[in-house]
């Protein structure tokens, strides 16, 4: 099941460029809550900070705290702990190269070294149902690579991968802006499905994607968070001047 | 606050509501025609313009087939040579014998062959391992340190050493009255001319990887260090492979590091700490030697040497490639 997630004076860096200044919000336990903003207005860094991927680059630095759940993750709980509760999704595809299909999604667990065959072949079937991609790939899981599967089921295998180590929050940094139309509605059907058994925290540039799928949105601009509210709100009625201008296409 | 949706027509192209902006759009319609009027100019007027150019074409495509042929000679010449001079003295004997005394006819390189094997197993044993860990080091725990710099340098200054010096140094260091000239102390100077090519090719290959791959298996709750061995270094192995394959290839030849310390022997000996032959080293004796059939063996050992290099390297690549799944890009 998913937690909430509580982020309180939340501030990052990288090297001198401050990326979010006070961020201030409480994303609630298994809906879905969309980030929105244009470009380089630190949506990506806001979701990094949540699962401390952020600070996997030098230069960067973050202050504050986040609650996921319980747990304070900057300060009772080691990165590699936090990351195995909360999945994350990137914006282009990554599958292991190297590795089968049922490797990739086995790979959290395996690399975490759990080696039990039979929870394994379990756990990467229920996966790779709840991520609509067991019926195109069943047939073929330890024969073909990660690799050679199109754009669209590279990144079901990316989400299947991230829900194999059972997280409770799931985090999806555009995760269907390198995709086509088809496969974009797939990965949709697919947050809507998700969001019963876990938080969803999705950064998307697509404004009709966020009004679909996501139950409350944040608006982000220049490293602060302008307005967060239900999603209903923020596009037919937003109470911030900047968010009015942003949703209806007069900057960003 | 109303409705906002007749806000996001407004700047749409195609939607002009003002004098200025038609203007603007009727300039560059004018100015897109008169363009596509020149164009067709271009194609058509100048017969002299689309001769130079299928010239220039021409041009291009014959300096890159004669550069082609330029790198595929030598290496076809050499072959060729070498079959045409070694290839009559290949028998038998020649992979089973020990060499016969001197200015008998006869004999073969079973011992420099093996001796070869011997060497090059050691040299890959000591060079291989430590030229994986500083590369590793270099692309990954060590980027932009002072120390990772420091060996960077070491490793490109050891490339330039020449082999003879090589030899000259590890037989002061290696080579004492408790351990005179052996099978080890010239393994141990190949071994560390394998060192500095391995490591850089390590490292680049390793750098090649996706910073997306690292990222996905860090965002897995994946240690650094298991993400390092099981992924990254994993998906750069084909190129790590190469990159060993090519020292191993490299100093699979070298005779100078060999001369101080494996300095070769005459009779059957495998024992590592015993001096040891080597094929390098016979053809280096045989083609100085005063005897026409030694140089013929010389000729047959330089041939041999080749393709025992050519199918170790292709046998490496294919028992490596098979591991890897079919369509993994």
């Amino acid at each position: 099941m998913g937690v909430g997630i509580e982020v309180t004076n939340l501030n990052a860096w990288y090297g001198a460029n401050h990326t979010l200044q006070d961020i201030n919000l409480n994303i609630p336990a298994n809906h879905a809550t969309a980030l929105i903003g244009p470009s380089g207005c630190g949506k990506s860094t806001f979701v990094r900070c949540l699962n401390r991927m952020h600070e996997t680059n030098p230069i960067a630095r973050v202050t504050g705290t986040v609650r996921i759940g319980d747990l304070d993750i900057y300060a009772d709980a080691k990165p590699v702990e936090i990351r195995r509760r909360v999945g994350m999704v990137f914006q282009r595809p990554n599958p292991f190269p190297t590795m089968s299909i049922y490797d990739n999604v086995a790979a959290g667990l395996k690399l975490n070294g759990y080696n039990n065959r039979h929870v394994l072949d379990e756990i990467v079937e229920r996966s790779l149902k709840d991520s609509a991609l067991w019926d195109e790939v069943k047939d073929d899981l330890k024969k073909k690579s990660g690799a050679s599967l199109s754009g669209g089921q590279q990144q079901r295998l990316c989400i299947a991968r991230a829900l194999a180590v059972d997280p409770e929050v799931l985090l999806m940094d555009e995760p269907a802006s390198a995709l086509d139309p088809v496969s974009t509605s797939k990965i949709e059907d697919l947050i809507f499905q998700l969001k019963s058994q876990y938080t969803i925290v999705i950064v998307t540039h697509n404004m009709q994607q966020a009004a679909r799928v996501a139950e409350k949105t944040g608006f982000f601009l220049n490293g602060r968070m302008v307005e967060f509210d239900s999603t209903h709100k923020i596009f037919t009625n937003p109470s911030d001047k900047r968010t009015e201008d942003y949703i209806t296409g007069r900057f960003g | 606050m109303t409705s906002v949706m007749p806000n996001v027509l407004e700047g749409s192209p195609g939607f002009s509501p003002c004098k200025t902006h038609r203007n603007r759009q009727q300039r560059l319609c004018t100015r897109l025609q008169n363009r596509s009027q020149r164009r067709i100019t271009l194609r058509t007027g100048s017969k002299f313009r689309s001769t130079w150019r299928k010239g220039t074409d021409h041009l291009a495509t014959a300096l890159a087939v004669a550069s082609t042929i330029l790198v595929v000679a030598p290496l076809l010449a050499i072959f060729g040579y070498l079959i045409y001079k070694g290839a009559s003295s290949l028998n038998w004997a020649f992979f089973t014998q020990i060499p016969k005394p001197e200015g008998e006819v006869g004999g073969g390189m079973a011992n420099a062959i093996v001796g070869s094997g011997v060497l090059l197993g050691l040299a890959s044993l000591i060079g291989v391992p430590i030229g994986i860990g500083g590369g590793v080091f270099l692309a990954e725990f060590g980027r932009g340190t002072k120390l990772a710099n420091a060996v960077r340098f070491t490793a490109d200054v050891l490339n330039g050493v020449p082999s003879i010096v090589m030899g000259v140094a590890v037989y002061g260091l290696v080579v004492t009255p408790a351990m005179p000239f052996s099978a080890i102390s010239g393994g141990i100077a190949l071994g560390i001319m394998m060192i500095p090519t391995v490591t850089r090719t390590t490292e680049e290959m390793l750098l090649m990887v996706p910073h997306s791959v690292r990222e996905a298996a860090l965002a897995l709750g994946v240690p650094n260090w298991r993400s390092v061995l099981s992924i990254t270094i994993k998906t750069a192995s084909p190129g790590i492979i190469t990159g060993c394959m090519l020292a191993f290839a490299r100093v699979a030849g070298e005779t100078a590091p060999l001369i101080f310390t494996a300095f070769g022997n005459s009779n059957w000996s495998v024992a590592l700490n015993r001096p040891i032959s080597a094929l390098p080293l016979e053809i280096y004796r045989y083609a100085i030697s005063p005897y026409d059939d030694q140089h013929r063996q010389a000729w047959a050992a330089a041939l041999v040497l080749v393709v025992l290099i050519v199918a170790a390297v292709s046998l490496v690549r294919y028992v490596a490639g098979r591991g890897v799944l079919k369509g993994a890009s």
